[in-house]
């Protein structure tokens, strides 16, 4: 079947490929050809062509994240051609199209670097870090059942918009990738704003802000020194002003908390 | 076994009240003596982990996924129904009940959907509570907008992304407890085994996808909340790793398989546009609330649009077909799901569908934008309107979308009681991964409900009904029940290592693929699918006899994971064409052609399929047993199901 611009010529690429058997193993990049491929394709169908390619092979085909391919579980995580999701702004890796590229093109594919994000293999990385430092207050301690109705809790729609924006990060770890010292300021700093603009979070807003950060530390991610690489290759455009809000929401605990032992 | 559905006496409304009361309860200092494991973590999943262990049970959680927050719950767009009737606009627990029920054609179960509609207001609450950002009014209230097969506005939803945001306040709940060290999360882990110690579910086998590792778990209950199966067909709005493993696995144990021929196929997803397609995405049902779907009216004019001698601007308004205004005017372009996409295949099949390939149809918001100005329209739709740029690279502001039904939803799966449990005692079966209430056919916003509901308000009371009748000993994989299933998975994956023939595990899920889709899709007749029958029989001999892998067991090897989760395909697949050609009517997403209406509805017949089709295992390639669950329709007329 033709694609919906039947014009488009298929392309022969190089990829640069990093391979590393595990976390314990060294890696190397290796180079291999891909022919025919369509404009029309996703990024990681292309890669599904090299997987296909190699295994028919009898080689080892390429392990990568994916799950949705349309852009929001957040499993994806590529470092295309030196750039996190790779060259389109505000798109996951899934959400690139070929097009993007020209036939003849090397394109160079590396995982997330970054200490907390250790390589499980190849393109595939642990990103559990996030997930613990989440598990360390970013949520509503409320149980299931018992809460009031909806309509009790009125919010400013400009509020509620606000912390939709910042509900809106994938965890994807772009962020962490594109900065130059491995910070998760941004993923961070958006549950933090989400639940310190809305009036359900107010209620643990001092411990959350520190049990978070404190967590983040001990992870191994690096310090913010706004630079602004995070904000820029965001694929969902998580702004920065949500560092500054959780700068002031940290400082301002730290100033009258008494919740830290 | 007798199917017993364990319906609560006495009236509708009272039945989910009375039997709350009813249930056994676990003493709260004993509650920590009881182990729950749950397999999956998207709503279903992640809601009952959290609500389970804020009980006090000790909960084990598992997930293939790296981080629970990845489920594919996350990708559902347009929003989640609630009876809450904010609007003033006569919603009800039983008008949500009712539509449900009609929605799903008449199959589905009325008590567990009466129950359904009555905890869907609480659902809202929690979500609320949690900090799940819903779109709101300036006055600062919830804002509504109405889905597909309803003339209430009744859906809350966050922008785009309701599934989202429901996920992560789900997974707030259940990464809170598992930093209070009452749910063990594992992750990266896929279950592979059901383990059943004297006929009660007991435990499960999982593989470790990092490092192959198999283990063994114990419990006193397993739960179910794996999602659904839609990926039989392989290409899918589902998730790449979406799969029916699980469930099968639990199905060859002894769980009954129930209505697996009903699939929902969504009628608004972006075209295929080649081979190399990996998976289809899902344009929301909501865009159906400004879009208006049209062809051409006759075929000519279709073919010089593809031929692209004109173009969409080029067709006047008198030679546009709107046809679902035209032929269901009360309804319009908000029909259900079954209907809308059935007109369009039809529209398609007439050769008057538009795009290269002549396999789409148009959703159109020129009038939307026109009246409401593109601020308005972008504010609704924004990001949907940007994904459908960046996949197709066509601007919806400009152009119409081109749109394609694609398979989206499994309304059948494993058989379960009122209390969601399966047909092995202790084995519980949640959200899209259970058949129970959406009968055949799924009403758009109801499945972040249905799992939602299972999870905070369902499961936290019946199983503790259950676990109430054992003592609390603790449990161990000491039995020779574990050691056997571990082997069997072991043996299994070796078995699949060990074939090295010539074909992929992808080369062969797309085969099957195509042999659902021609033959067990939209539309089935007999002939059809004794076909695929054979074909599919066929297809599994040659994948057990030429499947080719790499690399070992004891390492990530997703070409191998892929192959465990195509084998059961293969064969949940053959059930599903059995199941189809058992259904000699039409309802809902099963049309068979064989029975419609003169108009080209679908043709029920409730005098000899009014019931649910209950699937049991009798071993490797042979026919399965049918049991019949009879549905009872005390509060509701059956009638032919009308959108004119």
């Amino acid at each position: 079947m033709a694609g919906n611009n039947p014009n488009a010529k298929p392309m022969n690429l190089t990829l640069k490929v990093w391979r590393q058997r595990n976390r314990n193993s060294e890696g190397k990049i290796v180079e291999y050809q891909v022919k025919d491929i369509s404009p029309e394709m996703s990024f990681l169908e292309m890669l599904d062509v090299l997987n296909e390619d190699l295994l028919l092979k009898g080689d080892e085909p390429v392990a990568f994240d994916h799950d949705c391919r349309e852009g929001i579980c957040g499993s994806c995580d590529l470092f295309i051609n030196g750039r996190a999701h790779g060259p389109e702004k505000g798109t996951t890796t899934c959400q690139l199209h070929m097009r993007k590229f020209s036939d003849g093109d090397t394109i160079t594919i590396e995982p997330w670097r970054a200490n907390a994000f250790p390589v499980n293999r190849d393109l595939s990385v642990d990103r559990s870090a996030f997930d613990r430092i989440i598990q360390a207050g970013g949520y509503i301690s409320v149980n299931t059942g018992g809460v009031p109705d909806g309509n009790e809790i009125p919010i400013p729609k400009n509020i509620a918009d606000k912390a939709f924006e910042a509900a809106t990060c994938i965890s994807c770890g772009a962020c962490v990738a594109a900065c130059k010292n491995a910070s998760a300021m941004l993923f961070v700093s958006a549950k933090i704003s989400q639940l310190a603009l809305l009036p359900q979070g107010q209620v643990e807003r001092k411990t959350r802000v520190e049990n978070m950060v404190a967590q983040m530390d001990k992870e191994g991610f690096g310090a913010c020194t706004n630079i602004g690489q995070c904000a820029a290759e965001c694929p969902v455009g998580i702004s920065l002003e949500n560092i500054a809000l959780m700068n002031r929401e940290f400082i301002s605990a730290k100033a009258t908390s008494e919740n830290l032992a | 076994m007798n199917l017993d559905s364990k319906i609560p006496e006495g009236p509708l409304a009272e039945k989910w009240e009375k039997h709350k009361f009813n249930v056994k309860l676990v003493n709260p200092a004993n509650k920590r003596k009881y182990d729950v494991i749950i397999v999956g973590t998207g709503l279903a999943g992640a809601s009952a982990a959290a609500s389970l262990a804020e009980l006090g049970y000790n909960v084990k959680a598992f997930t293939y996924h790296d981080s629970p927050r990845r489920a594919h719950s996350i990708a559902a767009q347009g929003g989640i129904n609630a009876a809450k009737n904010y609007q003033n606009d006569g919603d009800s627990v039983f008008r949500l009940f009712y539509d449900t029920i009609k929605g799903g054609d008449y199959r589905s179960r009325e008590a567990n959907v009466y129950r359904l509609a009555q905890v869907s207001v609480n659902i809202i609450d929690q979500c609320v509570a949690q900090g799940v950002p819903f779109a709101r009014e300036y006055g600062g209230l919830l804002a509504n907008r109405s889905f597909g097969g309803a003339q209430v506005s009744r859906t809350f939803y966050a922008r785009g992304q309701t599934g989202q945001q429901l996920l992560l306040g789900a997974y707030s709940a259940l990464s809170r407890q598992i930093a209070y060290g009452k749910v063990k999360m594992y992750t990266r882990s896929e279950m592979l085994e059901l383990v059943v110690v004297d006929g009660k579910a007991r435990g499960i086998v999982t593989r470790n996808l990092i490092t192959g590792e198999i283990e063994t778990h114990a419990a006193h209950a397993v739960v179910l909340a794996t999602g659904g199966y839609g990926n039989v067909f392989y290409l899918s709005t589902n998730a790449k790793y979406c799969n029916v493993t699980a469930p099968w696995r639990a199905h060859k144990k002894g769980a009954y398989f129930a209505n697996p021929c009903f699939t929902q196929i969504h009628p608004t997803c972006i075209p295929v546009s080649g081979d190399y397609q990996s998976k289809l995405t899902l344009m929301s049902e909501s865009l159906r609330n400004d879009g208006r779907v049209w062809v051409p009216k006759t075929k000519e004019m279709a073919e010089r649009l593809r031929g692209g001698q004109i173009r969409v601007a080029d067709i006047p308004e008198e030679e546009r077909d709107y046809f679902l205004e035209r032929k269901y005017p009360s309804f319009g372009n908000l029909v259900p799901r079954d209907v809308a996409s059935r007109n369009a295949k039809q529209a398609c099949d007439e050769g008057r569908g538009v795009g290269s390939t002549g396999l789409a149809v148009y959703l159109d918001f020129a009038d939307a934008i026109k009246r409401e100005g593109v601020d308005k329209v972008s504010q609704k739709y924004g990001n949907l309107f940007a994904m459908y740029e960046k996949i197709t690279a066509e601007n919806p502001y400009e152009l119409p979308m081109r749109i394609y039904p694609a398979v989206h939803y499994t309304m059948g799966g494993l058989w379960v009681d009122y209390n969601l449990m399966t047909s092995i005692p202790g084995l519980y079966a949640t959200g899209e991964c259970n058949f129970s209430d959406h009968g055949a056919n799924r009403l758009g916003a109801s499945a972040l409900m249905q799992g939602l509901a299972d999870g905070y308000f369902v499961i936290p009371y019946t199983i503790g009904d259950y676990l109430a009748q054992m003592p609390p000993t603790p449990v161990t994989t000491q039995h020779a029940a574990f050691k056997e299933a571990e082997e069997a998975v072991h043996a299994r994956t070796q078995k699949l290592l060990s074939i090295k023939g010539t074909r992929t595990p992808n080369e062969f899920h797309k085969a099957l693929g195509h042999i659902m889709w021609d033959h067990c899709g939209m539309s089935r007749n007999a002939e059809g699918l004794q076909f695929a029958k054979q074909e599919i029989q066929k297809l599994r001999r040659e994948f057990w006899s030429d499947l080719k892998l790499t690399g070992t067991n004891e390492e990530l090897n997703q070409m191998l994971e892929i192959a465990g989760r195509v084998a059961d395909f293969l064969e949940l697949g053959e059930l599903m064409v059995d199941d189809a050609l058992n259904r000699k009517e039409s309802c809902g997403g099963h049309f068979r052609e064989e029975y419609q209406t003169p108009e080209n509805e679908a043709l029920r017949d409730d005098e000899n399929f009014a019931y649910v089709a209950a699937w049991e295992w009798t071993g490797d390639n042979q026919p399965e047993t049918l049991h019949k669950e009879e549905l009872q329709f005390e509060n509701v007329k059956l009638t032919q199901r009308s959108y004119k």
